[in-house]
């Protein structure tokens, strides 16, 4: 599937990442890491395992710290953020985990109202039930309101996962191998839904995945990471469009051609 | 924690008797059974029970909240997972288990009193007034504050094992099991501080 046109202001960036770095013990993961993403564009990481793809969009949420190079988010630097101002500011962004993370206690009604009732104080039940429905109509899974997590499918709790954070109708959207451990009818599903996303709710995606047809269904540009730094970026077929040696095995092994 | 309080008073009261009964003074089982069980045993006895069950539970969930980063999913979604997880479990532990321990207390008494009644024929109305006859205010006290910071104990660690726990799987069995080791021992500890404070005002 090919992915329709989006509205992407190259003029505003809503992240800009200069010379990051991070280790961990003696492991280096990222390694001078520059990264603007622009108001409206899906931006595709691209990496093997272990690359660091899923560190740096936990730097870009504040759930880990960076050593060295600064991380600005909607116009805030994060590391001079206090408690408060970055718990206002990850409400204006959405984490979608790899697992999902949905409470395994709730049912997916409460774990779709957890984050409005704890962001909003004055919310009526009217309306947190407005905005339940309405997130769970956009992920076309209105009929699983009253399950618990684990009576869900992999796609569906990646679905409710993804509704959980458009409640709070973020501004930025962190993907976090949306599409693993899925079939590949439901990686499609998922990726239409990222894109039905980034169009209905406006928003600027940074895609963390190491599935190609993911990444050229949902990006508008690519980011190559390699070796803790970001070796190729541009359109799917600037990337791949080469001869380089490190990047042409990743292509040749995982693409269906 | 019925059956343990029951049995608790019971064979308490049972093994006291033959030192007692050396001198002839099986008349005052009520009263030792009162000061054991007040001072020591219901504190002591409930934090042992609770954390076992209660700060292993705890140390569990959260470990395994950690482990499938739903406390990660709590923090980017701008709710401060400390207050809402560990605040709420730390109250919870904190207030009830004095509450158990009045409760284990009172069962433990009705089965030094089963004991006492079968062997000396002594009336409840005798056994409860011999009971309290021995007990002072700095006693019930005493207690009340031991079971408190029990509480206290046994939520902060169970807490802190499950909240900070690594490695998967296997963290969160360890988180279980160092939520119990640490809290029982640390009880133990308090036990004696607080044995040595109320010794002072006595």
């Amino acid at each position: 599937m090919e992915k329709g046109k989006a509205t992407i202001d190259y003029k505003n960036a809503v992240i800009k990442i200069h010379g990051l770095e991070k280790a961990f013990d003696d492991y280096e993961v990222l390694r001078g890491i520059d990264l603007e993403l622009f108001q409206g564009e899906n931006l595709v990481v691209l990496g093997r395992s272990g690359t660091g793809k899923s560190v740096l969009i936990k730097i870009i949420s504040g759930l880990l710290t960076p050593d060295k190079g600064s991380v600005e988010v909607l116009g805030e630097d994060i590391s001079k953020l206090n408690d408060r101002q970055l718990q206002a500011l990850r409400i204006r962004i959405g984490f979608s985990f790899q697992n999902s993370a949905l409470y395994d206690s709730m049912t997916v009604r409460k774990n779709l109202e957890f984050p409005l009732v704890r962001n909003r104080k004055n919310i009526t039940r009217k309306e947190i039930d407005t905005n339940v429905e309405s997130v769970l109509e956009a992920v076309g899974l209105s009929q699983t309101i009253n399950q618990m997590p684990s009576e869900l499918s992999g796609g569906q709790r990646k679905r409710i996962g993804i509704a959980r954070t458009l409640i709070l109708n973020p501004e930025i959207m962190l993907y976090d191998e949306p599409t693993a451990g899925l079939d590949p009818i439901t990686c499609i599903e998922i990726n239409e839904l990222i894109n039905e996303v980034q169009q209905r709710y406006k928003t600027s995606s940074i895609i963390i995945t190491h599935d190609l047809t993911c990444a050229k269904s949902t990006g508008d540009r690519i980011a190559m990471l390699l070796d803790g730094q970001f070796q190729r970026q541009g359109s799917f077929e600037e990337v791949f469009h080469t001869n380089d040696a490190r990047v042409k095995p990743f292509f040749d092994y995982n693409f269906i051609q | 924690m019925n059956l343990t309080g029951f049995i608790v008073g019971l064979i308490f009261t049972k093994q006291s008797r033959p030192s007692l009964s050396v001198f002839g003074a099986e008349s005052w089982l009520p009263g030792l059974v009162s000061i054991a069980i007040m001072r020591a045993l219901a504190p002591l006895v409930t934090a042992l029970i609770t954390s076992g069950k209660v700060g292993s539970g705890i140390g569990a969930e959260l470990g395994s909240m950690r482990v499938t980063e739903q406390i990660d999913a709590m923090e980017v979604s701008g709710t401060n997972p400390f207050k809402f997880l560990v605040c709420t479990r730390v109250l919870a532990t904190t207030i009830t288990i004095p509450i158990l321990a009045t409760f284990f207390g009172v069962v433990a008494v009705i089965g030094g009193f089963l004991n006492v009644y079968v062997n000396e024929g002594t009336s409840w109305r005798t056994f409860i007034q011999q009971f309290f006859e021995p007990l002072t205010f700095t006693d019930f006290s005493a207690s009340l504050i031991k079971s408190i910071v029990f509480g206290f104990t046994i939520g902060i660690v169970g807490c802190y094992q499950g909240y900070y726990s690594t490695k998967g799987t296997e963290g969160v069995g360890k988180a279980a099991n160092g939520a119990v080791v640490t809290a029982m021992f640390l009880v133990f500890i308090e036990e004696i501080v607080i044995v040595q404070i109320t010794s002072w005002f006595r």
